[in-house]
């Protein structure tokens, strides 16, 4: 059942999750979000997981017109494909780049190196992005290495580091708190706002990791 | 030119931030009393969205090298230019040589330093805030530090009476003793125990030291709890977003937060009570009061109106000043 919430009196969050995640949601998601972008009266359209903020100036637009909108254009969505690159990152497993791969394969009863096997098997999927710039919530994580996140996070952890943690995978953009597990490093640039195209990944995107050599 | 005498790990330059790059993961930024920024901008006949200074650390000290005109706008703070007192929400201009000292506020908790044509930094990702998260806007995206060297964008000189002008009613702070902030529930709000939005609507909730640019944390008697667990999918998040992790303590997003989060939320802070946080001590007593979502948009319609009625006013009155 979809769900439209308040955010505050210009945002609207649309929350379409019904159980474990749905790829056919997020696709729709996705639609939707772009078809919004296309309307003056809609100032932003963030993806989450399975769900979509909407924000808009109320000085000029009644909330509930914007709430119909949203409304009869999330029912039109439709799952369609977007276009999907193939990225591929290398990581440095284990040892002071991967302080809890110990723990996340005692968690998921693996060694460390079929914990390693398992991560770089996935075939993941930038389902959104947030938190901070350029950060991926990557969709396509192992049920085995679903580790909850951290109770209490870490005040800091280093940018690039490759981290897994409520059943996503990730990479730190830029050194931050963060309370995900962390499995490794990559050199790659997640994010540098004086790019033409500042983030590495866009929604839909295709990653995979292998270890670098 | 102006050169900075103090340094501090929390001045930035700010504007109105970046409302087109969430989806990129960037936090919105800009000046946490957006409506101080603004009456700083009107006194000097800047855009209102110029940048200016944020100052949360104090003493603050800045010299001016070239004749300038500049106003201080935001928490009541003893402003003084060489010997000369400055009252609050006030206009002046400067001549070469002489110091504006801003001491720790009496009421409030943010000053805000703005300059005839504004900041000249340039623009990031669409706006001159800085990004201490990111490292990027403002000047090379950190805080601003003694001996650092700031222009102001060209404009034409403002001319004024010699002792400045200001506004007769300065942007309001809230009292010493208590802040009211109103709300509108967020997706979660009817999750929490009836107890929970009990405690929420009746307890004083004191603002707890960790509270910054990114979040607001307050510490209550009660914690807040969930009927029945959630686990909720990563969604983009707003500022003013109450959200309560498992400890079930509040803790308020602001202009940096973070776009995305997981934890339940509770509820909104409405966009003009916002800066109102922004403005209120550690330590102080902070009450929620929920309202509909019709006056809400009825308060941010007036505030919206006021602010563009004092736009109008201040040019008219501009004209017909004589020297």
């Amino acid at each position: 059942m979809t769900r439209i919430h308040m955010a505050g009196a210009g945002g609207l969050l649309l929350d379409a999750a019904d159980g474990p995640f749905s790829d056919t949601t997020q696709r729709r998601i996705w639609a939707a979000s772009r078809t919004l972008d296309t309307y003056p009266d809609v100032l932003q359209t963030i993806p989450g997981v399975n769900n979509l903020l909407v924000t808009f100036d109320a000085i000029q637009t009644d909330p509930s017109v914007m709430e119909e909108l949203l409304r009869t254009i999330w029912t039109q969505a439709s799952a369609e494909e977007v276009p999907s690159r193939e990225i591929v990152v290398p990581v440095v497993y284990g040892g002071t780049f991967g302080e809890d791969l110990a723990l996340v394969a005692r968690f998921a009863n693996l060694t460390e190196e079929e914990t390693i096997d398992a991560h770089m098997a996935g075939r993941y999927s930038v389902a959104a992005i947030g938190a901070m710039a350029g950060f991926v919530y990557l969709t396509g994580l192992d049920p085995r290495l679903a580790i909850p996140r951290r109770d209490s996070p870490r005040l800091r952890v280093e940018e690039g580091a490759v981290v897994i943690g409520g059943g996503h995978a990730g990479m730190m953009p830029c050194t931050s708190p963060s309370g995900w597990h962390i499995l490794g490093r990559t050199d790659l640039c997640l994010f540098d706002a004086f790019r033409p195209e500042p983030g590495l990944l866009r929604l839909g995107d295709t990653v995979r990791f292998v270890r670098a050599s | 030119m102006i050169e900075i005498l103090t340094g501090s790990s929390l001045n930035t330059i700010q504007d109105f931030g970046r409302p087109h790059a969430m989806a990129m993961g960037v936090a919105q930024g800009g000046a946490m009393d957006r409506l101080a920024l603004s009456h700083g901008n009107l006194l000097l006949d800047n855009p209102m969205d110029a940048a200016g200074i944020e100052i949360v650390f104090f003493p603050f000290r800045m010299r001016f090298h070239a004749e300038t005109s500049f106003a201080v706008t935001g928490a009541a703070c003893p402003a003084t230019l060489d010997d000369l007192k400055l009252p609050r929400d006030w206009a002046i201009t400067a001549r070469p040589g002489q110091t504006l000292t801003l001491r720790a506020p009496e009421q409030g908790a943010r000053a805000y330093l703005t300059l005839r044509g504004g900041l000249d930094v340039p623009p990031v990702l669409g706006a001159r805030s800085t990004d201490l998260k990111g490292g990027f806007g403002g000047l090379e995206g950190r805080a601003l530090q003694k001996g650092d060297r700031l222009s102001c964008l060209a404009a034409s000189t403002l001319r004024m009476p010699a002792a400045g002008y200001g506004l007769t009613r300065p942007c309001p702070l809230p009292p010493a003793d208590r802040t009211r902030i109103r709300v509108l529930p967020a997706a979660e709000h009817d999750v929490f125990t009836p107890e929970s939005l009990q405690t929420f609507h009746s307890a004083a909730w004191t603002l707890t030291p960790s509270a910054n640019r990114m979040g607001y944390r307050l510490e209550g008697q009660n914690v807040l709890k969930l009927s029945r667990p959630l686990s909720l999918f990563s969604h983009g998040i707003l500022p003013g977003t109450v959200q309560v992790p498992p400890a079930g303590q509040p803790i308020i997003q602001m202009m940096d937060a973070n776009t995305c989060g997981g934890y339940p939320k509770i509820a909104t802070v409405i966009a003009p009570d916002l800066r109102l946080l922004s403005q209120t001590v550690v330590g102080t007593p902070v009450h929620f009061e929920t309202i509909t979502r019709d006056d809400a948009v009825q308060i941010i319609r007036r505030e919206a109106a006021e602010l563009s009625r004092l736009a109008t006013e201040i040019a008219t009155l501009r004209t017909q000043l004589v020297f």
